[in-house]
This record gives structure tokens, sequence and C-alpha cells, in this order.
């Protein structure tokens, strides 16, 4: 790729990233903030206090794997909003097994637990796969009741099967766990665990499967338009519930993170956790792309465990946060905005 | 416990539980017939409920009196309009992914409205409110033997307008010029344009109608159900009004009966501790079986619902 070009593809979120801040620096100014003062307690905790990079890292885990499950149903022109729900199942599978499995050594019992997890979710992803492959179903609205479904029913196993006191789970065995004394020690004691290594695993997969095999072209080929593809002879209806599968595996594998790393078990969830919503906001900004998944999380990881900092320095409300957020998806999302104006400046001004 | 009793608990808990769907899912009606997909409800009813339970509280200070809900219903239909600006630019005139631009319209919501809430009343949530929309024996109709005590006694007011305003959408879009106009909007919107109406403009309206209708759920969940505004208050009834609008296929009374199916739902995973033969139902399948059922209904089990032709596809004049 040339370097313009290259310059050109980081320019929308660069640009979304820099108006959503000032946008949300407007907001604290006219709410009484100092919006300098806040800015600055958010971005310097990040770089030189070692538990804020350890929670950032920690925070970073799942929003990657999130990030990479919306981002391969796109490739393939399916948008699963359907991430949240995956992630609760993978992380109830992942628990099960963590807490089911006994007297086996980690090497196993861990990979063991994130293969539920990814299987569980992978399931969650199948059916809206599968109809919009078979029926013609929208994947959008069927993701959506999914989650609500994922919600009720794993709120109600735990309920009902595998309550401990504190309206959770049992901890999982230690040989499950991701969990790691030594990188909490030399973050300060922040809950940074090893998924960190699955998640970057995780991109490396997915770039690999994406852009190295012949399944891979195959999605991406559906994705571009379907009806060339069956045409060229590519399975469509294939395509869309493999797609829709690992996706959900992906997700599946986010929720095992949170289970096996973070918790060391599951709550019972009132609501939805976000990071499969998050999820959407990584991958857009990460323009779906590995890479760009990994440095989309590590932006949001860092505004969300940074606005702890800001809060505390200068008593601004996290939620400030969600609204950059919010902003950042509606600038990159209208992104034909900044297309224009580059027209208008090219065709003015030859830059 | 007799039949009449166990429906007097149930009925008049479904309609008080669904008039909120009832509003979000016509509003959803608009916007989605005219090609807008919109999933951004759930933001726009949680600004709306925001909205319900602030003015609501200052209509309080102000000396509204008992009129202080319906002066916050006023404010929650401008500002639902105002807010809903923001999907309707993405996504109509900057040509944003429709879907992607309602999650964002979610994600304000939910970090603006706890922002102000801070930022106003300086904790998590808003003040319980004194003055809400409360229980009352409709006049006359409640003294019909049997169906009267059922469907008009001990029953909110806002229930009866969300039933009526549906009826009142019916019309707006199956009997009037506008109406046709918006749904051939949202049908072939090359064909519409070729016939002199203004797309972009049919759009923006329906969107902001989405947002308006939204805002006014938001507010009546507030001020009848929840009583005051926290992060939880509005926590997937947008999304289940979206699902109500669906199951009722893109239509109006669709969407009424949708949501009083639902609104029922709803009151029996709460009260079916109290009914015979529903306690032996595990109640996770009375919570699921909104979503379940929508599900069931797209894929065709239970009658097809096709969507408008056009939804989701930004319109770009001189475009084939």
């Amino acid at each position: 790729m040339k370097l313009q070009q290259i310059l050109f593809k980081l320019s929308v979120p660069v640009i979304a990233v820099a108006l959503a801040l000032l946008v949300g620096g407007i907001l604290m100014l006219t709410s009484g903030y100092d919006p300098f003062e806040a800015y600055y307690a958010l971005f310097s905790v990040l770089f030189t206090d070692s538990y804020f990079i350890g929670e950032t890292i920690r925070q970073m885990t799942p929003l990657i794997l999130s990030g990479l499950a919306v981002a391969f149903a796109f490739r393939t022109g399916l948008f699963n909003i359907g991430v949240e729900g995956q992630l609760l199942v993978g992380w109830l599978a992942s628990v099960y097994v963590g807490i089911a499995v006994e007297g086996v050594p980690a090497f196993i019992h861990v990979p063991l637990a994130i293969l539920a997890g990814a299987l569980a979710g992978g399931l969650w992803g199948l059916v809206p796969g599968y109809l919009k492959a078979r029926f013609k179903v929208h994947e959008v609205i069927t993701t959506i009741m999914m989650n609500y479904v994922a919600l009720h029913v794993t709120n109600s196993i735990i309920r009902s099967y595998l309550l401990a006191p504190g309206e959770r789970t049992e901890e999982i065995q230690p040989s499950a766990s991701l969990s790691s004394m030594f990188l909490q020690e030399i973050t300060d004691f922040s809950r940074l665990h090893y998924g960190i290594v699955v998640a970057i695993l995780a991109a490396i997969l997915m770039w690999y499967i994406l852009w190295k095999t012949t399944t891979g072209y195959e999605l991406r080929a559906v994705g571009f338009n379907q009806h060339a593809s069956d045409y060229a002879g590519i399975n469509v209806s294939k395509n869309i519930v493999l797609s829709m599968v690992i996706s959900g595996g992906f997700a599946g594998v986010a929720g095992a993170m949170e289970g096996l790393g973070t918790y060391q078990y599951m709550t019972i969830n009132a609501a939805f956790t976000g990071v499969g919503f998050d999820g959407i906001a990584v991958a857009l900004l990460g323009a779906n792309s590995a890479i760009g998944i990994i440095l989309a999380a590590a932006l949001f990881g860092g505004l969300k465990i940074g606005a702890l900092n800001m809060q505390a320095v200068a008593q601004v409300p996290p939620e400030l946060i969600t609204i950059v957020i919010a902003l950042i998806i509606f600038f990159v999302a209208s992104s034909y905005l900044v297309h224009w104006l580059r027209n208008r400046i090219n065709k003015r001004g030859k830059i | 416990m007799d039949l009449m009793q166990i429906l007097g608990i149930i009925i008049p808990t479904a309609i008080f539980a669904a008039a909120p769907l009832i509003l979000t899912a016509l509003g959803g009606v608009f916007s989605e017939r005219s090609g807008v997909v919109n999933i951004g409800l759930e933001g726009l009813m949680m600004m709306g409920a925001f909205v319900g339970a602030v003015f609501t509280f200052y209509g309080e200070t102000w000396g509204f009196g008992g009129a202080s809900p319906w002066f916050s219903f006023v404010v929650a239909i401008l500002l639902g309009a105002i807010f809903s600006l923001l999907h309707a630019v993405a996504s109509i005139t900057f040509r944003a992914d429709q879907v992607v631009s309602g999650v964002a319209l979610n994600f304000l919501a939910a970090g603006l409205t706890i922002f102000l809430v801070k930022k106003i009343f300086d904790a998590g949530q808003t003040p319980y409110l004194n003055e809400r929309i409360f229980k009352s024996d409709v006049p006359i109709l409640s003294d019909i033997p049997i169906i009267g005590p059922l469907l008009f006694g001990k029953a909110y007011v806002t229930s009866y307008v969300a039933i009526a305003l549906a009826v009142v959408v019916w019309f707006v879009i199956y009997k009037t010029p506008f109406g046709l106009r918006l749904r051939s909007v949202g049908e072939h919107p090359m064909a519409a344009d070729t016939m002199g109406i203004n797309v972009t403009k049919m759009r923006y309206i329906a969107v902001m109608l989405s947002g308006a209708f939204a805002g006014l759920g938001g507010a009546v969940y507030a001020t009848s159900i929840s009583g005051n505004f926290t992060h939880s208050t509005i926590a997937g009834q947008g999304f289940m009004a979206l699902a109500a609008m669906i199951f009722g296929k893109w239509h109006p009374l669709g969407a009424l009966g949708a949501a009083l199916f639902f609104g029922l739902a709803q009151s029996l995973s709460i009260t079916g501790q109290q009914i015979p033969f529903l306690k032996e139902i595990p109640y996770v399948f009375l919570l699921i079986s909104p979503y379940v059922l929508t599900i069931l209904a797209l894929a065709g089990f239970v009658g097809r619902a096709d969507a408008p032709k056009a939804i989701g596809k930004p319109y770009e004049k001189g475009k084939r």
C-alpha cells in the first residue's frame, strides 16, 4: 500500500476521534468543568501509572475480541449486534467448565474452558446465521432478540443450578484461571491477566482466516457481492452461517476472558455488560482489520479506564466518555462528510 | 382463585405495562415505513424518560401540580424529535449506515442522560416524583358489567392515550396523502422522487416523528411505571418496542396488538406467581417469549413479516 493511501485510511478515524474529543471538551466547558484538567488527568495516567496501564490492558482484552466478532461478520456483509448475548453464553459455558471439570492440569483445563466459551458463542451465532441463510431473516433483528434470550436464560441457569452466595456462581478451579500473580504484582495489583495473549492470538487468527485461506476468500467474496459469489460457485448460505458461527465464537471467547480472567466467576446480570456494543464501535473505528481493532480497543480501553482518574481529579462524570465514544461512532459512520470535504478541497485548491 | 380474579390481575397490568411500548413502537412504524431503520428507539426512549422525570420534577417545583407530568410529555415530545435529528442527519444526509447511527444514538443517550442527571442533581438518579400518572376508574365505561372493571377500572389514562394514538397513526399512514407518500418513500424512493415527492424531507419528518413518539413513550414510562430516572430505568424497552413493531408487521394496529401482547407477557412474568397453573411454568419462558416470538414471526412460522422494500438504504438521487 502506498503511503498516501495509508494516510488517507487513517484520516477518517483520526479526524473522528479528534472531533469527538473536541465536542466532549466543549460539553465539559459548558457544564462548568475544566476540559484541559480533565483530559490531562485522563491521558497522563495511561502512560505513567502502572495500575492504570494494567487495567487498560485488561479492559482491552474483551474489547479486542468483541471487536473481532463484529468485524468478522461485517467482512461477510453481516451485522452482528448479538455479540452481547454470545458473550454472555460464552462466559457461562467457560465458567461452567472451569467449575465442573476437576483434576486436570492448567494446560488442558484453560484451553478447554476457552473452547467451551467459543462453542457456546458459536452456537448462539448459529441461530441468526441459519435464519438468515434459510429464511432471509435480517440478522440485526434476530441478534438483538437473541441478546435478551441469552440474558434471561443465563441468569435463570445460574439461579437454578449454579448459585453461590452473592448472586453469582462458585469460583472456577485454579487450574482454569487466567489470572496471574506476576502480572498483578508488576502492575500495582490491577486485575491484569493472561487474556490479552489470547486476544492477540485471536486477532492473528482472524487475519489468517480472512486473508490466507480459501474459506476466508469465500467469506469476503460473499461480503462484497452475494450474487457474484453465487455465480462463481460459492455456497452463499454456507458462508453466511459459517461467518456468524465464527463471529459468535470470538464473542464467546470474549465472555470466557471475563469469566476465567477478570472475575473468576459469573454474576447474575441485571443488564448487559456493554462490551458487545462497544465491540461495534471498536470494529468501526478499526476499519474491520485485525491491527485496527487492537489499536481501537487500546483507545477505548484507555478512555474507559482513564475516565476513572478523570472523575477523581476533575470531578467529571465518567459518562462523558460514553458520549465521546458515541460521537466517534457518529463521525466515523458519517465518513461521507470527510470524503465530501476532501473532494471540495481537492477541486478548489489542489491539496 | 376464580377466572375473573385472575383476569382482574393480568389484564390491567398488561395494558399498564404496554403503554410505553405502544407509543415507542408507533414511532418505529413511522421511521421504518419511510425506509430508515431505527435501532435508536432505545436511546430516544431513554432521552424521553430522562426528560419526563426531570421536567415533572421541575413542574412540581414551579407549581404545576397535577399537570406536571403532562407538561413533561410536551417537552419530551419536542426534545425527542430534536434528539432524533442526529440520527436523521447522519443516516439521511451523510448516508451513514442506519444501524450504526442508531447504535451511536443509544450510546449517546446513555451517556448524556446520566451525565446531565449527575450535573443537575449531584446524584446518580433523579428524585422520586410526587406528581405521577396514577390509577383511576374511567367514568361511565368502568360501570359496564364484567368487561368494565377489567378494561377500564383502576387504569392509567396514558394507556388509553397510547391506544387512541395507535388508531390515529393507522389513519394517518393508510388514509391520508401524507401517509401514502411516507409509505412510497420507504418502498421505492426513486419512483416517489419521480412523482415529485421530496424523499429527504419525508424521511426527516418520519425520523423526527419517531423521536417524538419514543420520547413520549419514555416519559410515560418514567411518570407512570418507574417514578424516577436512573441508568437502568430504560433497559431494553426500546428494543422490545422495536420487536413489537416487527411482530406487528410494520403496521400501527399490528404494533398495538403486539405491544399489548408483550405487555401481557411482562405482566405474567411479574404476577404469574400468584396464578395457579402458571406457577408451574418457569418464569424465564415468560421473560423470553416476546423475543422468541419475534424471531419466529420473522422466520415465517407465525405469519410472514416483510419489511418495507427500501429499508436500510440511503437514497442517492440519480443513482440506479
